[in-house]
């Protein structure tokens, strides 16, 4: 099976409470919270969609997009 | 996502703290209910009193959201009289095992067919960071200033004497297997428990200096283990995560369907 | 009459019989002197008709377990005696708070706590109506004859599902225990309330607590088409919590307002040669028994008295109450308690001065005896 790839981390900058979770816990470092305390992938092309920072967001606001979507 | 459909989204953002360890609860459990593929309307969620109890304001399901403590109360009569709607009953730490033990064994006895979510965050987390049976010792909290001189209730070892036919652990650093885990208790027929480690970075972490939310996590990563693992041989201070009980015995409802039917025919 | 429909039961069975009629669909009890008969009872006829019964844990489970299945669209009921009130009470609160039809039996023994179990008393009155915490208002009957434990139940189911509301049934040891003739009723011959369900579709915001035009509000069961959210939080009209004041305020009011406000269609009372009387006994449960045989034994002796029996307690009918004394020199209230309708007497008539309190306290039924004593010497006439 073809490696998934990634279409966009789609954040929702009203429900994202800068817990840091998902940065801490990224495989690859990709995440990082900017000065309003909000998540944005700051190295996007490092992103293998392992979904971790999807599936452990306490507040549902981080979303990883991929080609099959 | 698929899981957005199973929320109530004008009621979001949610009311947990950032880094609430309830948020990834909810999340893993809207994944299973949609890995399952279950109808909304068949789905009842009801919970306590608490910061756990707050997550079936959040899902779009029936919802009852009861009193501190007797949320399987509630939900036995729900699942009694109708028996086909699938009943989650996520509760707090106190909210299931310190106002709701009792409720807590008979249901277990009566091996009524519910999921029962305790999510433990070791602390009483509404009303401002008191202890509970789930602490444990030497710990700090409003109520315990001078460290808890209680012992943790082993949740696992509690639901399993107390009859549950179902019994499991994770945590919400562990969110892949929680969701398999959730899926499994909601498909068993019969009483469910799934205790779900989760930190409450505001009370408990700051009270006894555990960092953050991610710090908190790291330490379930660290301190758990599969059950029977060669690590748990070697440290059996390590805490066991996976399904411990899972058996087929007769469901409370089921046999109750075969009392009503030997009563119609005068039995 | 059928003579396979009289019965010579207790009354805890004809209370079985009035349920069983009403349409009662599930039962949830725990045994406690003097009401078990109640639970036994219907753990073997429910499920004969497809009825649901489960003995909980405890009083708490017990009231908890009704409250989910009245959620289903069940007719559902509860029985037990003042330890098991005292417990219940946080969860009759929710039912009031959040509108859930459900019957509540309370067999009154001696209290407070353990009190005297297998001995009559009249003393949860009070606890009845202020037993919950908060603002609240809360519907109670009662009935001093088989017949009317029969239809007092029935109709306790039909102010429920009319009102949304938790109905307490009020009797006591001596008319649960009793044994007496009953006639059980025709189908069809009492009328019987169903719950008013919703007519909005699926797919159709439904609001669970927006009061239609004429007050009611339409439920849908859980299970069905409708999902929403139930809570013991004040909430708006979607059922979700809310602490804005306009929405506590608006919610409180109509919580207490849709039983005031029907105060006179919920009421129920005996009168007993009321028209002339001079002295007027108000009575209600067992003691209205020995009051009625008062009346009964002094009548035909040429003393003009009457009596008023209470079947709704609360919401107490002050109108009602001030107008049938109106007339009389003298109103004396008897029951097995410290006066706990005597006080509504007082403040419910005009010259308060003129009502007098005939009771017993010690777990002995009070006689026709004891009240015509107590009358003697309220008449200034000695033992």
């Amino acid at each position: 099976m073809a490696k998934p790839k990634l279409k966009a981390h789609v954040i929702n900058q009203e429900w994202c409470k800068g817990c840091g979770i998902c940065v801490h816990f990224c495989p690859k470092s990709v995440l990082e919270l900017d000065e309003a305390d909000k998540v944005f992938a700051a190295r996007r092309s490092d992103c293998i969609c392992c979904h971790l920072c999807e599936l452990r967001c306490p507040d549902l606001a981080i979303e990883v997009e991929t080609e099959q979507d | 996502m698929a899981i957005k459909d199973y929320i109530r989204e004008r009621f979001f953002p949610h009311i947990w703290c950032p880094g609430c360890g309830h948020g990834t609860v909810l999340n893993s459990l809207l994944r299973a209910v949609s890995q399952l593929g279950m109808s909304k309307n068949e789905i009842v969620v009801v919970s306590g009193i608490g910061c756990s109890s707050r997550i079936s304001g959040y899902v779009d399901f029936h919802t009852l959201h009861t009193l501190h403590g007797r949320a399987l109360a509630f939900a036995t009569g729900v699942k009694l009289s109708r028996p086909e709607l699938n009943l989650i009953v996520p509760m707090g730490d106190g909210d299931a095992l310190a106002i709701g033990g009792n409720h807590f064994i008979h249901a277990a006895r009566r091996n009524i067919d519910l999921t029962a979510i305790v999510m433990n965050n070791r602390i009483y987390g509404m009303t401002g960071g008191q202890y509970s049976p789930l602490s444990g010792h030497g710990i700090l909290a409003t109520t315990a200033p001078y460290t808890n001189i209680d012992y943790a209730f082993d949740t696992v070892k509690l639901a399993t004497a107390a009859g549950a036919s179902f019994v499991a652990r994770g945590t919400t650093y562990h969110v892949q297997q929680l969701a398999k885990i959730l899926k499994q208790a909601i498909l068993h027929e019969g009483f469910s428990v799934v205790e779900v480690l989760t930190q409450c970075p505001t009370y408990f972490g700051r009270k006894n200096r555990l960092g953050t939310a991610a710090d908190m996590m790291e330490q379930y990563k660290n301190n758990t283990t599969p059950i029977g693992s060669k690590a748990k041989q070697e440290n059996p201070d390590l805490i066991e995560r996976g399904v411990f009980v899972q058996k087929e015995i007769p469901e409370y409802c089921s046999e109750y369907d075969k009392i009503i039917e030997r009563a119609m025919k005068g039995n | 009459m059928k003579t396979e429909n009289i019965k010579f039961i207790q009354g805890n069975e004809a209370c079985v019989e009035g349920a069983m009629y009403a349409g009662l669909d599930f039962f949830a009890g725990y045994p406690i002197t003097p009401s078990t008969e109640i639970a036994e009872l219907l753990s073997r006829r429910l499920p004969q008709k497809g009825g649901k019964f489960i003995q909980m844990e405890d009083e708490i489970a017990s009231m908890s377990a009704i409250i989910g299945a009245s959620l289903t669209g069940n007719k559902v009921m509860t029985a037990t005696s003042g330890p098991g009130f005292s417990l219940m009470q946080e969860a009759l609160g929710y039912a009031i708070m959040a509108e859930i039809p459900c019957v509540i039996v309370n067999v009154q023994r001696g209290g407070p706590s353990t009190g005297i179990p297998t001995h009559v008393s009249q003393g949860d009155v009070c606890q009845t109506r202020w037993g919950t915490h908060g603002d609240h208002a809360i519907v109670a009957l009662t009935a001093s004859t088989h017949q009317d434990v029969f239809e007092t139940t029935v109709e306790a189911f039909n102010i429920s599902e009319t009102y949304r509301t938790p109905v307490v049934l009020l009797y006591d040891e001596v008319v649960g225990h009793m044994r007496e003739r009953l006639v059980v009723p025709e189908a069809g011959e009492l009328a019987l309330v169903e719950r008013l369900r919703t007519s909005v579709r699926e797919g159709v915001d439904y609001h669970p607590y927006l009061p239609r035009e004429d007050g009611r509000l339409p439920m849908s069961d859980f299970g069905g088409v409708h999902r929403y959210n139930v809570t013991g939080l004040f909430h708006d009209m979607w059922g979700f919590p809310s602490d804005n004041p306009k929405v506590v305020h608006g919610l409180l009011r109509h919580l207490v307002d849709k039983i005031r406000n029907n105060v006179n269609q919920i009421a129920r009372f005996k009168e007993y040669y009321l028209k002339d009387a001079e002295c007027i006994l108000i009575s209600y449960g067992s003691s209205a028994r020995s009051a009625r045989h008062v009346v009964e034994y002094l009548r035909p002796r040429g003393e003009r008295i009457g009596l008023l029996e209470l079947q709704t307690l609360w919401p107490f009918p002050h109108d009602i109450v001030d107008e049938k004394c109106a007339n009389a020199k003298s109103v004396v209230v008897v029951e097995m308690n410290m006066g706990q309708i005597m006080r509504e007497v007082k403040r419910a008539v005009k010259n308060p001065e003129r009502v007098f309190l005939a009771n017993r306290i010690d777990g002995v039924f009070i006689a026709p005896r004891d009240i015509r004593d107590i009358l003697r010497i309220i008449q200034g006439k000695g033992v």
